[in-house]
């Protein structure tokens, strides 16, 4: 397995290959988003109790899962780039940093807009909001320190070193504010008992979850190629790449 | 090696108390910014006393973040860290030896101080214990945290404000405990729990956090 792993922590490969993959992942992402949003929206039935304010489910859940997920993405990466000096994982960190920051940003706005129907303010100090504001700040932070380096390979050291010592104080942050909103607030504001849902509700919203993660990878994928071409800008095979690219912009014009 | 560590944090000290103003200044903020709040709400002592854990631990938590400027810049610009870089003690160690030093200039003074913060906020003796206990152990880990976020930002130009968006979301979950801990004492229940968890989270900062300085250190400096 590794023989076969191995030639892909070498630039010109992993571009190769992301390329490959790119078109798959977007493949997956447009027919379920569509299908999803038009079924969920459309066709699933409306909440007994909240009517069809409940529909803001099918973006405010998968993207707040996938706000985790990219999380999880760079703290593997991030794990693997320190671990084994593989600069490529640190740059999947970079890329994932800020894809995973608007998944989070959403998954808060979302939350905010479903919380003014439901509990008759856009903000209430709701463990699970909370934590995910908290989620963006080190996102932010990781975003803001990986820019403010001009050498780039520190850069993603320092983001992934960053990213790391995040992933062992998130949970710790999670359940610390489980606490602190269960002490201070008691039961007075529902944190509403989730439903089990019925299936025709459940299913819209696990093709959306698939969607969202789909077009994850592909935005991770397309911002990973990038980093890797403004890196390596200087090398021949970028070199060779754009004027392929370019001379074959001109046959066309 | 213990020696290498008592040498560090003996020359840190002098260093410290031949420039008296660095210990000094943070402290004297601490006491401003707390001050600030009696005046900005009112003098209510009931009020006072209900909002007092969280004005002194965010008042801290501030103080913490201006003292941090210090901890390795000057060795920074002077070349030392290199030296312990190159030194043949585990970095880890010698900026451990470093972390304490500092926690000794800045988190001892907060402790020695918070009896006349209890005075301007008229909290009561529990109250007060509970709060000088939980500064006892909050702070080093605060000092330990934010050491973190200066070797992350140390090479950098304008490493200030980044500093305090890296460490002041990890360090939520002491604030939460902690005033958690000064609420509990306030209405007379046991807090020896709440403590229980600051401690856990002291000494896992105190196992975990020299690596991830000494890393970030590795980066900053090379």
């Amino acid at each position: 397995m590794w023989k076969w792993l191995h030639p892909y922590a070498k630039a010109e490969k992993s571009y190769t290959l992301s390329g490959k993959l790119m078109p798959w992942f977007l493949a997956v992402a447009l027919p379920t988003f569509i299908v999803g949003m038009i079924w969920g929206l459309a066709f699933a039935p409306a909440d007994y109790q909240q009517g069809d304010s409940f529909r803001i489910i099918y973006i405010h859940v998968p993207a707040a899962m996938m706000a985790m997920g990219a999380y999880s993405t760079m703290a593997i990466a991030a794990f693997i780039g320190l671990v084994w000096q593989i600069r490529l994982a640190e740059m999947t960190v970079a890329a994932t940093a800020p894809i995973g920051a608007v998944y989070t940003f959403i998954a808060l706005f979302t939350g905010a807009a479903w919380g003014k129907p439901m509990w008759g303010a856009w903000w209430v100090w709701d463990a699970r909001l909370t934590s995910e504001l908290i989620l963006l700040f080190v996102y932010l932070g990781i975003i803001a320190l990986y820019n403010a380096f001009s050498d780039k390979v520190l850069a993603g050291r320092a983001a992934s070193i960053l990213t790391l010592v995040g992933v062992i104080n998130l949970p710790i942050i999670h359940f610390s504010v489980v606490w602190w909103n269960t002490l201070h607030q008691g039961a007075t504001i529902t944190k509403f008992d989730q439903p089990s849902m019925a299936t025709d509700m459940l299913i819209p919203l696990l093709i959306m979850i698939v969607s969202f993660a789909a077009f994850l990878g592909f935005m991770v994928l397309y911002r990973f190629r990038n980093e890797i071409l403004q890196r390596e800008s200087h090398r021949p095979w970028v070199i060779a790449l754009v004027q392929q690219s370019s001379s074959s912009v001109n046959k066309r014009g | 090696m213990f020696n290498a560590f008592l040498q560090i944090v003996r020359k840190e000290l002098l260093g410290a108390f031949r420039q008296q103003s660095d210990i000094l200044n943070p402290i004297w903020f601490f006491v401003i910014v707390v001050t600030l709040f009696p005046l900005g709400i009112g003098t209510d002592p009931a009020l006072l006393a209900r909002i007092a854990p969280g004005i002194i631990w965010v008042a801290a938590l501030l103080a913490a973040l201006l003292s941090f400027e210090r901890l390795f810049k000057d060795d920074f610009i002077d070349g030392s860290l290199e030296q312990m870089m190159l030194a043949p003690q585990p970095l880890t160690w010698l900026v451990s030896a470093k972390v304490f030093a500092h926690w000794l200039l800045t988190g001892l003074p907060i402790l020695l101080v918070s009896p006349l913060l209890a005075v301007f906020l008229s909290l009561q003796e529990n109250t007060f214990w509970a709060l000088f206990l939980t500064l006892l152990i909050g702070t080093p880990i605060l000092s330990l945290l934010g050491s973190i976020g200066v070797a992350l930002t140390i090479g950098l130009r304008k490493g200030g404000v980044l500093l305090s968006l890296i460490m002041l979301p990890l360090s939520i979950p002491i604030l939460i405990f902690s005033t958690m801990a000064i609420d509990a004492a306030t209405f007379g229940q046991s807090y020896i729990g709440l403590l229980a968890l600051l401690g856990a989270m002291l000494v896992a900062a105190m196992t975990l956090a020299p690596f991830a300085i000494a890393a970030s250190l590795r980066v900053s400096v090379s």
